[in-house]
């Protein structure tokens, strides 16, 4: 193939050095549009308010010049205010309200997406193919229009009370209607079917029941999958926003984004504390990009496969 | 055995088909039957006082509910079509150097694992008008300071600063799909495109966007999904008063929900609830449509 190129190898490589230089050019552009936002939310947040009211703004800070005075302000108990006695950004509240959340809607994620990934994958029966593309057409459905009935449901079912609304209450409320997905389904029932069914019909032999069979060799094999099903379905708490500010009573009840917005912001004379709002919007960040870099493999792996967020 | 696996079958699905019996299916249907209600009080009077069309008229005349139909379409078509564009590009410049990708592809996902409210925040803050960093980027080309999304904001400025973010977050996830199906692209169409001396350009456009073709048509109708329910970008960016004036930035779902919040008030329910279903035949009506359309297009 390289004769064909002979006649202009020169301007050949030339063109091919231009184009690489081109292409490190544009990725090196997009690398810092995507990290500029990231390194302001920092870089606000370990300044004082001169100086982020300094024109031109500062772009770069020496380390000596780091304000950690945001952050300790942000668990300074609140003298007056809805917030009363606690601190002015309750993060340990509400990262502990969305760990559990989290933990919750997994674990019962997993298991129903397990079960249901098993009879769509091995077992036989009538109406399984229309009941797959059922459930898969809902996917194309935006969530928002089932927010009104299900307020409704969680209501009836007790669990909403504007005066006396339990922890326990608001915890239902906010896992219970999360505990399935169709897609992380769809994904398992794909790995599933790649298990030979010759396995299946050996273990039958045995005497293995189906049961046993799914706990004990399906699940196993699929392990990779599963565990990423669990990671990217734990990250999902850390995103609701709507959902946590409608099913509960209490601000001490809700999850990380809820307390971000407007916390920050003087109601008297409308001005932000851009400084404090950025410590919090770093100490909620941190948290996912910890958990990012150290499942990067399995969540970029589940993710390609996906088309779904939120 | 047959008959035995029927009935196991269904106990094996019963845990998710209940979950989605109750918290899709019914809320669905239900949302429609809302819609109709007249004088729906949720909470108070769990009754309607009778079936009306009204609820729509007065929806779809409302003056904010127009607006949000601007400000999404907006946004759906202009941040859609360029991210799209933008991803693909990029992933093809990220094939080109397949040594360094992986690095590349980590730093480009990161938007995609980070809370969006929190984002929206800091990108808040580099849009502010006196002190952000994005006049200050501008200053350096000698154009003036603007305001982007603050109480003087033209809705131009909030919508242009709007749809930035919106790129901005989007790109992440599509980046990623785009590069592995890129990576499945079989090695011998581009042999045959170098044998054949053809440029780049042409080997982009009839090669890679061809071969890419189902993955671009499925990237574009969910991403027009999630364009349509946009509403955590606008509290992340303009907070709960949904724009630099209050709600100069509504979206449909916005819409919803601030009706929805007002349960107390008769009808507002409804009104919430008709919004929401316009919202899905939108959806329903745009996904039908880039199917079609793009039937004819596509290479599988």
């Amino acid at each position: 193939m390289a004769e064909v190129f002979v006649k202009n190898e020169k301007s050949y490589k030339t063109k091919k050095i231009l184009f690489t230089i081109g292409v490190y050019v544009f990725l090196g552009l997009v690398t810092i549009s995507v990290l500029i936002p990231f390194y302001w939310m920092i870089i606000t947040s370990l300044k004082t308010q001169t100086m982020i009211e300094q024109v031109p703004p500062i772009i770069f800070l020496k380390p000596n010049d780091w304000q950690i005075n945001n952050y300790r302000m942000l668990f300074e108990l609140v003298a007056s205010g809805p917030r009363r006695g606690e601190p002015l950004f309750p993060f340990f509240t509400y990262m502990g309200n969305t760990i559990l959340v989290s933990v919750i809607t997994t674990i019962g994620t997993t298991i129903t997406t397990i079960l249901a990934a098993y009879a769509f994958a091995r077992l036989t029966f009538k109406g399984r193919d229309i009941v797959f593309a059922i459930l898969l057409s809902t996917m194309m459905i935006p969530g928002e229009i089932f927010i009104l009935t299900n307020f409704l449901t969680v209501y009836k079912l007790g669990w909403y009370d504007i005066f006396n609304q339990t922890y326990s209450d608001a915890i239902l409320a906010m896992t219970i209607p999360f505990m399935t997905s169709v897609f992380y389904t769809f994904y398992l029932r794909q790995t599933f079917k790649q298990i030979p069914n010759e396995l299946y019909f050996a273990a039958k032999v045995d005497g293995t029941t189906d049961f046993q069979y799914l706990w004990k060799i399906m699940v196993p094999v699929a392990m990779p999958t599963i565990v990423t099903i669990v990671i990217l379905n734990s990250m999902g708490a850390w995103n609701a926003y709507i959902w946590p500010q409608m099913v509960t009573a209490k601000d001490s009840y809700r999850l990380v984004s809820n307390g971000l917005r407007g916390a920050f912001t003087d109601t008297s004379t409308g001005r932000t504390d851009f400084g404090q709002q950025m410590a919090a919007a770093v100490l909620v960040t941190v948290p996912l990009l910890i958990v990012f870099f150290t499942f990067r493999k399995q969540i970029m792996r589940g993710v390609s496969r996906s088309g779904i967020k939120g | 055995m047959e008959k035995k696996n029927n009935w196991r079958a269904w106990l094996y699905l019963a845990p998710m088909l209940i979950l989605m019996i109750v918290f899709i299916f019914y809320p669905l249907f239900n949302a429609f039957v809302i819609s109709f209600y007249k004088d729906y009080q949720p909470l108070l009077n769990q009754r309607a006082a009778g079936i009306t069309f009204t609820n729509y008229t007065f929806v779809w005349n409302n003056y904010f509910f127009k607006a949000a139909l601007k400000n999404t379409f907006v946004l759906a078509f202009v941040s859609v079509p360029v991210s799209i564009v933008l991803s693909l590009l990029i992933a093809v410049a990220l094939n080109s150097i397949p040594k360094v990708k992986a690095f590349f592809q980590t730093v480009f996902f990161l938007p995609y694992v980070t809370n969006g409210i929190a984002v929206g925040m800091a990108f808040a803050v580099i849009f502010n008008k006196n002190y952000g960093l994005f006049n200050a980027f501008l200053d350096w080309f000698g154009i003036e300071a603007y305001d982007w999304i603050g109480s003087t904001a033209t809705w131009g400025r909030q919508i242009t600063a709007l749809m930035i973010f919106t790129i901005w977050d989007s790109l992440a996830f599509k980046i990623l799909v785009f590069a592995s199906g890129l990576t499945n692209i079989d090695k011998q169409y581009y042999d045959a495109a170098k044998i054949d001396a053809a440029s780049r350009s042409t080997v982009f456009k009839r090669i890679t966007v061809p071969l890419l073709s189902p993955l671009i048509l499925y990237i574009s109708i969910t991403s027009m999904i999630g364009a349509l329910k946009a509403y955590n970008s606008v509290i992340g960016l303009f907070g709960d008063k949904l724009g630099g004036k209050p709600r100069d930035m509504i979206t449909i779902v916005a819409f919803v929900y601030q009706y929805r919040a007002q349960y107390a008030n008769i009808g507002y329910y409804s009104y919430a609830a008709a919004a929401a279903v316009t919202l899905f035949l939108i959806t329903l009506f745009f996904s039908a449509l880039q199917a079609i359309v793009s039937r004819k297009r596509i290479h599988y």
